[in-house]
């Protein structure tokens, strides 16, 4: 198959030998899951049910709310024992409404819904019910409703679902792992999507450097002519999702556009399984495999972990973590740093990290030279390094002039600037300051367009009255001049 | 246990850092160097280590007066290859205070006056260099020719003492016209480069090779081109720089050179002579591929050589200098921050004036 060069990239040290040969392991059920009722972009799901109460294993815990979010479930069966605000597996560390399930050790199934016997006869929208009612989402770490996505197939004429088994991110051998394990899984699931879409075709891109996944897919889409498996150049970010758009159909999304625009859409080879176990045995999402790495975790392993484990219960699983440096949730890339152990694993959790000095080689940030590298490798043909000026200097409109806004926080400046610059963290925080102030602009405006509606409807009222007040004055001085000529 | 969430990822780097940028270019200008200290003598080696500690000197003073981390600045490397380049472009035989000026002019003002390491518009050897050149010029177009150490020719180590630090020794006895002198002063006669460089290397008891490796008078920086060329072509192995300014650079002054000298040859040098002769090759690959004052993107970069190699070619056909590499750079690197800003690479998803790109059926 015929593949397009994509502009920009770097290739990071990969350190995927260190699991990519363990096979997946399940964690024995943790004393409490800490399961969060945001696990996903969007809005936050709502409880459906009471503390004390006795659930089964996947049943609905908090409901979807509003047109993007999505349900969370029991992951095993037991006891509801709080509904509390506890530290989110995010960077701010703030707390999230969270419930927590004392396991009962019997893992007993609530009733689940009927598995479809034939998919591809059913109705896209009922697979797309399906989908959503059981949680799933965006499983390489995006976390976007599964189903929004997959409804895209109604407002675009699609021609392609590009699986992503890329896995460009160091370290991270989950997808890896669950390509060579569940290949025929990954392939149905896929196939599912595709339908729920619309679109004709499914091609599966992995790169080269797993050449055993490439391997097994390849073999387990053999049979079906629909489904094409293709070898991606290693070069980070290649599972970006417009990059490996572009590197597969030559196809560039525009900006501000989706690759549906391209007639593509991009799913994570995790989300296919789950998509997979859904329709065909109704199971919800309970469970991910997560790569426990890096040079300071004891034995690293690829584990599939019930959804609201706490991490450090899956550190000790793995020997525990010496030498620490830092701990990330995801890939040392775009994953982000953990506020506590004491968060749980969420469906976006594919990664969790325990980096050494020697692995993180964080140093202090020297003056910019200009030698021009972070230009050289940026994946999106940006100016990082005048795009910090402008943020150093508060030019936020600058900055967005030369494009902040399309950056993709891949890192690969930041990780190629010779000074240590920490170049992606200027253009997040100009990022979030930018939709910050946009967000202000248009409630100002709102605010304005509405101060002067309720003054032009006084204005006009005591415009009435005015007219009513001399009409009335005029008909009071001359009594005929009302009345209609006969 | 407490863990440290003070930045975004990535949580990882490359192996890249300022220091071995540095160090790496300076690698690459060791074998020029050392054939020229052999070359030129002990003067040479007394102005190159007087070139170097004076930068160094007035890199600390000026870190300790701006507040900064005198270690850190020196341990980057970036004010050694300032006064390396700079001792490169000095006539081998000039008294000490004519470094010690232009290192001042180089450090103090043209870098730590702008702000220091990456703020300074231009680059820093090539203002010291021109400051000294249009302020001693008797002192910077003395040249003498190859004495290299050790032969029967080459002054004692005391002697070349008196040549470094003396009061006002006068080289006129051995001192010799620059080739480029040479050549522009008999071209302005109308004589063709194809006569007045035999004449040259006739008078100077000399063969083209010997010329071509730099047993010729000139700054440490204009002989040597093999080894010149051989350090451009580490430093592009090792990606330290692109092939975009040299290439460019050089393109230019080659392409002008073979036109202009095809269509008046008594008036022209040839596009060989251009590359050959003078800074071309030093220019090319270790001053105007300076980081800080070239442009950042691939594009604004091939503007930038190619504007260095047109300036080059007018400055040294036109102007009263035989030699024009430092203004040129120095004039395009004043054109660096507008090149910038017009030569940006095209953004992912855009057309190159930054709009959305069209969707198929969009009109």
């Amino acid at each position: 198959m015929k593949l397009f060069p994509i502009m920009g990239g770097i290739h990071p040290d990969y350190c995927k030998e260190l699991t990519s040969e363990k096979a997946i392991v399940v964690l024995p059920m943790p004393a409490t899951l800490y399961i969060p009722l945001q696990q996903h972009m969007g809005a936050p799901a709502s409880t459906t049910v009471e503390v004390g109460a006795l659930v089964k294993k996947g049943q609905m815990l908090g409901r979807g709310e509003g047109a993007v979010s999505a349900p969370v479930h029991a992951p095993t069966s037991g006891r509801i024992t709080a509904i509390t605000e506890v530290t989110a597996p995010h960077p701010s560390g703030l707390p999230t409404l969270t419930i927590l399930l004392e396991p009962d050790g019997k893992d007993e199934w609530a009733e689940l819904p009927a598995p479809m016997a034939d998919p591809f006869t059913t109705l896209p929208q009922q697979i797309r019910e399906r989908v959503a009612a059981s949680g799933i989402v965006g499983m390489g770490g995006a976390t976007f409703p599964s189903a929004v996505k997959l409804g895209l197939g109604n407002q675009y004429k699609l021609e392609i679902l590009l699986l992503n088994g890329a896995e460009c991110e160091p370290y991270l051998t989950c997808d890896d792992r669950v390509m060579r394990e569940y290949a025929d899984d990954v392939v149905d699931g896929a196939r599912i999507m595709a339908h729920a879409l619309s679109a004709p075709k499914v091609i599966i891109a992995i790169e080269t450097n797993k050449p055993q996944a490439i391997e097994a897919m390849t073999k387990a889409a053999a049979a079906f002519d629909s489904v094409t498996v293709v070898g991606v150049p290693v070069q980070y970010p290649m599972g970006a999702e417009r990059h490996l758009t572009q590197a597969v159909t030559g196809r560039e999304t525009p900006a501000r556009k989706l690759t549906a625009d391209v007639g593509v859409v991009v799913h994570n080879v995790a989300t296919a399984r789950a998509v997979h176990n859904a329709v065909r045995f109704g199971r919800p999402l309970l469970s991910r495999v997560v790569t426990v790495s890096g040079g300071a975790v004891a034995e690293p392993k690829n584990i599939e972990v019930p959804l609201g484990t706490p991490v450090a219960e899956l550190l000790a699983f793995c020997g525990g973590a010496t030498n620490v440096k830092r701990y990330v949730s995801g890939g040392p890339m775009m994953g982000q740093p953990l506020p506590s152990l004491d968060v749980p694993v969420v469906k976006g959790t594919s990664g969790i990290l325990a980096l050494t000095k020697a692995e993180t080689k964080e140093s202090a940030s020297r003056p910019c030279i200009r030698c021009g590298s972070c230009v050289t490798y940026c994946p999106c043909g940006l100016v990082p390094v005048e795009m910090a000026a402008f943020i150093r200097n508060d030019k936020l409109e600058e900055a967005a002039k030369i494009g902040v806004q399309d950056c993709v926080s891949c890192g690969s400046c930041s990780y190629i600037c010779p000074s240590n610059i920490p170049l992606v963290h200027f253009f997040n925080y100009a990022k979030g300051r930018i939709a910050a102030l946009d967000r202000e602009r248009r409630k100002t405006e709102q605010t304005k367009s509405l101060v002067a509606a309720h003054n032009a409807r006084l204005e006009r009222q005591a415009q009435a009255k005015r007219e009513a007040a001399a009409r009335a004055k005029a008909l009071k001085e001359n009594p005929d001049a009302g009345r209609p000529t006969p | 246990m407490s863990i440290v969430v003070d930045k975004s990822g990535p949580f990882t780097h490359g192996s890249n850092n300022v220091q071995r940028t540095m160090f790496t270019v300076l690698a690459a200008l060791v074998p020029a160097t050392l054939f020229n200290l052999w070359l030129f003598g002990w003067p040479a080696i007394f102005l190159f280590l007087v070139t170097m500690a004076a930068c160094l000197g007035c890199e600390a003073l000026c870190t300790r007066i701006a507040g900064g981390s005198v270690d850190d600045m020196l341990s980057d490397g970036s004010v050694m290859i300032t006064g390396w380049l700079l001792a490169l472009s000095l006539p081998p035989w000039a008294p000490w205070w004519v470094a010690v000026v232009a290192s001042v002019f180089a450090v103090c003002l043209a870098k730590h006056a702008f702000g220091g390491l990456g703020q300074n518009v231009f680059n820093p050897a090539m203002i010291g260099r021109v400051v000294v050149l249009v302020s001693f010029p008797v002192q910077m177009t003395t040249f003498v020719p190859a004495k290299p150490l050790f032969s029967a020719d080459a002054p004692g180590f005391a002697e070349s003492l008196h040549v470094t630090f003396g009061r006002a020794v006068s080289l006129d006895n051995i001192s010799a016209a620059s080739r480029m002198g040479f050549i522009k002063t008999e071209l302005s006669k109308g004589v063709p480069v194809s006569h007045s460089l035999p004449d040259y290397l006739l008078s100077h008891h000399s063969s083209a090779s010997d010329m071509l490796m730099g047993f010729h008078p000139g700054s440490m920086g204009e002989t040597a081109l093999p080894l010149i060329l051989l350090g451009g072509l580490f430093l592009l192995w090792r990606k330290i720089i692109s092939w975009h300014v040299p290439v460019a650079m050089l393109g230019t002054l080659f392409i002008l050179g073979t036109v202009f000298n095809a269509i008046d040859p008594a008036r022209h040098a040839d596009g060989m002579y251009h590359l050959l002769s003078g800074a071309s090759f030093l220019g090319a690959f270790f001053i105007a591929t300076d980081y800080v004052t070239s442009p950042v993107s691939k594009s604004g970069q091939l503007v930038f050589g190619a504007g260095v190699g047109l300036l080059t070619w007018i400055i040294r056909t036109y102007a009263g200098y035989p030699e024009g590499v430092a203004f040129a750079i120095l004039l395009m690197n004043a054109l660096t921050p507008i090149l910038d800003q017009h030569f940006r690479p095209r953004v992912f998803g855009r057309t190159r004036k930054g709009a959305p790109l069209p969707l198929k059926g969009d009109k």
